[in-house]
């Protein structure tokens, strides 16, 4: 009864939700009414759409076989965490999982926002709940969770072993978050377009959003990278598959985003580029999701997907981004032109950090799609990989790590030579890093050189704009400017370092052979069998010695039954400056056994930034919340205006 | 001080410049990095004489996996069910890579005619196939 309850439960949210639009029509139109009944239907409707998604946690976590997806996709003898994630392994789940964040949201911003007219805010909930109905057509349809199975099995078929990871339990939730939470800027740019009413109210309604959604990707893009480095055994943080890209690009949108709102919002800059980055970040979240869902693009972890479905999320596509454009199109005119500005001044380095942002995340967009395009115009089949986007997206990040050290120091509306003692130290240990890299690695690559000195150099720039006040008063969102910028910079030297310093060995080695990896001596002291809950294993034991420090590693090689696969378990140990990075292979002739060792010096501080960006963006959002919060008590609500 | 017209004139230029530029630099990233997927059949047909990157997939032929004494260099033939085409490869192979299942090899054509591959994608099952092979796969 579980499974039906949960599909009526679906049904009554998609009906909630076209009550949502149609009530918002008549709200957002010429007669102003109470926005408290939309309110109403929104919650509603979210509560409807979370007591599916519940219900069908509840399924896979009873393991009920009775029902084609949790059949397909769980088994009876897996960890409890795993049946529980196991709900968004797979495509529906996911669905109603996106589905279930698209609710919420809309119902979050009916509930929270306060600044905004009735009009635009009622507008703004309409967007959100046409959103919200073409992807419950998509579910009722295309791809119902529910779905019954005729004669149930015993077991199921299981969850890719992969997938089975603490950490990916939480991933996809914490990318959609990110994905959706975009929505609601998305609608709210809808709202003020169809308004006319497109301002700072609207982007200070934005910024927590786009802030917190932002927030979400980075934890999601960090933690998938880390995950991708140390369970797949092939050493890399970042392969530029189309399922990173699809994570990728929202978060180069939304990083856009973020920076945008924030003129719009202190000095009523850039209007309609906001709008547009709005627009655009959704459509990517949409698009990514899209690329992700439909299997067009083979990738490492894509669940296929049948290709009507591909074609229906494609028509959805279609409409709400063709919708949202021409939208655009129609009232850009209509959008007042922002407070001047010269181009050296903050706003100035805002429009360089936009438009390179911008010509990033269009190389990334052509690259991914690329594939799509050539075979749909000439037939022939290709793949664009880490040659293409290297080339073409890292020297654009570094002009852009390169503007960070500059831009954060400069003013609103002008600036003068004046700044340019400020932008010494800097500049200063840059060019040390540049003579010391030179001295003593001439042997390393030009762009990882110029990433070394650039990343390097961004450390104390970034730490400036606290120099000289005092770190008690000074605002959250400062200090979130400077613990962001400040991750991105140990990002670039973590990856750079990487690049240029890491050493691989590959070897076939007996049982007491020696091998020497960078200042490692290592040790291979032989293999045995291993027992995990759910899998059998064959566990390597190698032994690390440098100096005085010694290390034990274990990689393993893991034999799952259900379904049977093979995943190899990297043996890591990581130390201030750097990491050991140890994978067994098979067991070739004459009882040697495949050994690939990696020595990468300072890797971890590609994921040790991306956790200080998630933490800039988090202190940044806390700041305006709390700010908000003491505007909020001794201000009258700026929505109460002309209804007295 | 610009005119807030002026101004957005500006903006609305640099922003037409820099997705112009992206475009560009987009289409000259892809002109010598796009790896063109072939089959056996592509290779058998001339292509990736001129040692260009290329993804070669197929299924690896049943029984023609062989591993050199080091213990790290494996050579197998790669399979589309009408050509096969030898293929190198030193390294670990991935999890997933057994012979009768498909398999992607990154590399480039030797002058010898045989593929030396620097990465092997091994896919989990039918689904990751080139499409035309799947059909022929599902027919079988």
């Amino acid at each position: 009864m579980i499974a039906e309850a949960g599909l009526a439960a679906l049904w009554l949210a998609a009906a909630l939700t076209a009550l949502q639009l149609a009530l918002s029509l008549g709200i957002a139109g010429p007669v102003g009414r109470e926005v408290r009944t939309i309110r109403g239907v929104s919650i509603a409707q979210a509560v409807m759409t979370l007591t599916a998604f519940g219900l069908l946690i509840l399924l896979f976590l009873r393991s009920d076989m009775s029902v084609l997806l949790v059949a397909e996709n769980s088994h009876s003898q897996k960890p409890w965490l795993y049946k529980f994630a196991g709900t968004w392994g797979n495509h529906e789940g996911s669905m109603l999982l996106w589905v279930s964040v698209l609710s919420v949201s809309g119902a979050a911003l009916a509930l929270l926002e306060r600044r905004l007219s009735d009009q635009t805010l009622s507008a703004s909930i309409g967007a959100q709940a046409a959103l919200g109905l073409g992807f419950f057509a998509f579910l009722l349809f295309a791809s119902n969770p529910f779905e019954r199975l005729d004669s149930a099995p015993v077991d199921g078929r299981g969850l890719n072993p992969l997938l089975q990871d603490p950490g990916l339990a939480f991933h996809p939730p914490t990318l959609y978050l990110g994905y959706v939470g975009l929505s609601v800027a998305f609608s709210l740019a809808v709202a003020g377009l169809l308004r006319r009413d497109v301002g700072p109210d609207i982007a200070r309604a934005m910024r927590p959003w786009v802030l917190g959604a932002w927030v979400l990707l980075t934890i999601g893009i960090t933690a998938g990278s880390y995950w991708a480095y140390y369970e797949l055994g092939w050493g890399g943080w970042w392969f530029w598959d189309p399922v990173e890209n699809a994570s990728l690009m929202p978060w180069l949108a939304a990083t856009a985003l973020l920076h945008s709102v924030n003129v719009l919002a202190a000095r009523g800059g850039l209007r309609a580029w906001t709008m547009m980055l709005a627009l655009v970040a959704f459509s990517m979240s949409m698009v990514g999701t899209f690329l992700v869902r439909s299997g067009i693009l083979t990738s490492v972890h894509a669940f296929a997907v049948d290709p009507e479905r591909g074609a229906f999320i494609l028509a959805l596509l279609a409409i709400y981004i063709g919708a949202a454009l021409t939208l655009f199109a129609l009232r850009v005119a209509h959008v007042k032109e922002g407070a001047p500005f010269e181009i050296v001044s903050r706003e100035g380095g805002l429009v360089a950090n936009n438009l390179l942002l911008s010509v990033i995340l269009g190389v990334v967009f052509v690259g991914t799609l690329y594939p799509l395009i050539a075979e749909a115009l000439t037939g022939d089949k290709l793949s664009v990989g880490p040659p293409y986007f290297n080339a073409v997206a890292t020297p654009m990040a570094l002009t852009m790590a390169a503007l960070m050290m500059i831009a954060p120091q400069l003013r609103w509306r002008r600036d003068s030579a004046a700044i340019l003692p400020r932008l010494l130290p800097g500049l200063l240990v840059a060019l040390a890093a540049l003579v010391i890299s030179l001295w003593l690695a001439p042997q390393i690559g030009l762009i990882e050189r110029s990433a070394l000195a650039i990343g390097l150099g961004l450390v104390p720039a970034s730490l400036l704009p606290l120099i000289g006040r005092s770190l008690r008063r000074t605002p959250l969102a400062t200090w979130g400017m400077v613990i962001a910028h400040l991750g991105v910079a140990l990002s670039i030297i973590g990856a750079a370092s990487n690049s240029a310093f890491t050493v691989e060995v590959l070897h076939a080695a007996k049982p007491g052979e020696q091998v020497q990896v960078g200042p490692w001596l290592i040790e291979f002291r032989g293999v045995r069998p291993a027992v995990g809950p759910n899998y059998t294993a064959i566990e390597g034991e190698l032994r690390a010695t440098r100096g005085n420090g010694v290390s034990v590693l274990h990689p393993q090689s893991r034999y799952f039954t259900s379904p049977p696969t093979t995943t190899n378990e990297a043996g890591i140990e990581t130390f201030w400056n750097g990491q050991l990075y140890l994978v067994l292979g098979e067991e070739g002739e004459g009882g040697k056994w495949q050994l690939r060792l990696w020595w990468k010096p300072f890797v971890t501080l590609i994921w040790l930034g991306g956790a200080f960006i998630a933490l800039g963006g988090l202190l940044a959002l806390l700041g305006r919340w709390w700010k908000g919060r003491s505007n909020r008590t001794d201000k009258t609500p700026k929505r109460r205006k002309g209804y007295r | 001080m610009v005119k807030a017209k002026h101004q957005r004139l500006i903006l609305v230029s640099l922003a037409l410049v820099a997705l112009i530029g992206a475009v560009l630099l987009a289409m000259w990233g892809l002109q010598d990095r796009a790896a063109y997927f072939v089959t056996p059949s592509d290779i058998a047909a001339g292509k990736g004489r001129d040692g260009a990157a290329l993804r070669l997939g197929g299924m690896v032929v049943k029984g023609s996996l062989a591993r050199d004494p080091d213990g790290l260099t494996i050579r197998f033939k790669v399979s589309d069910t009408k050509k096969e085409t030898p293929v190198l490869f030193r390294g670990i192979t991935p999890d997933l890579f057994k012979e009768g299942n498909g398999a992607v090899a990154e590399g480039r054509l030797g002058p010898d005619g045989v593929f030396v591959a620097d990465t092997i994608l091994a896919k989990h099952d039918e689904r990751y196939m080139p499409p035309q092979m799947a059909k022929e796969a599902s027919a079988k």
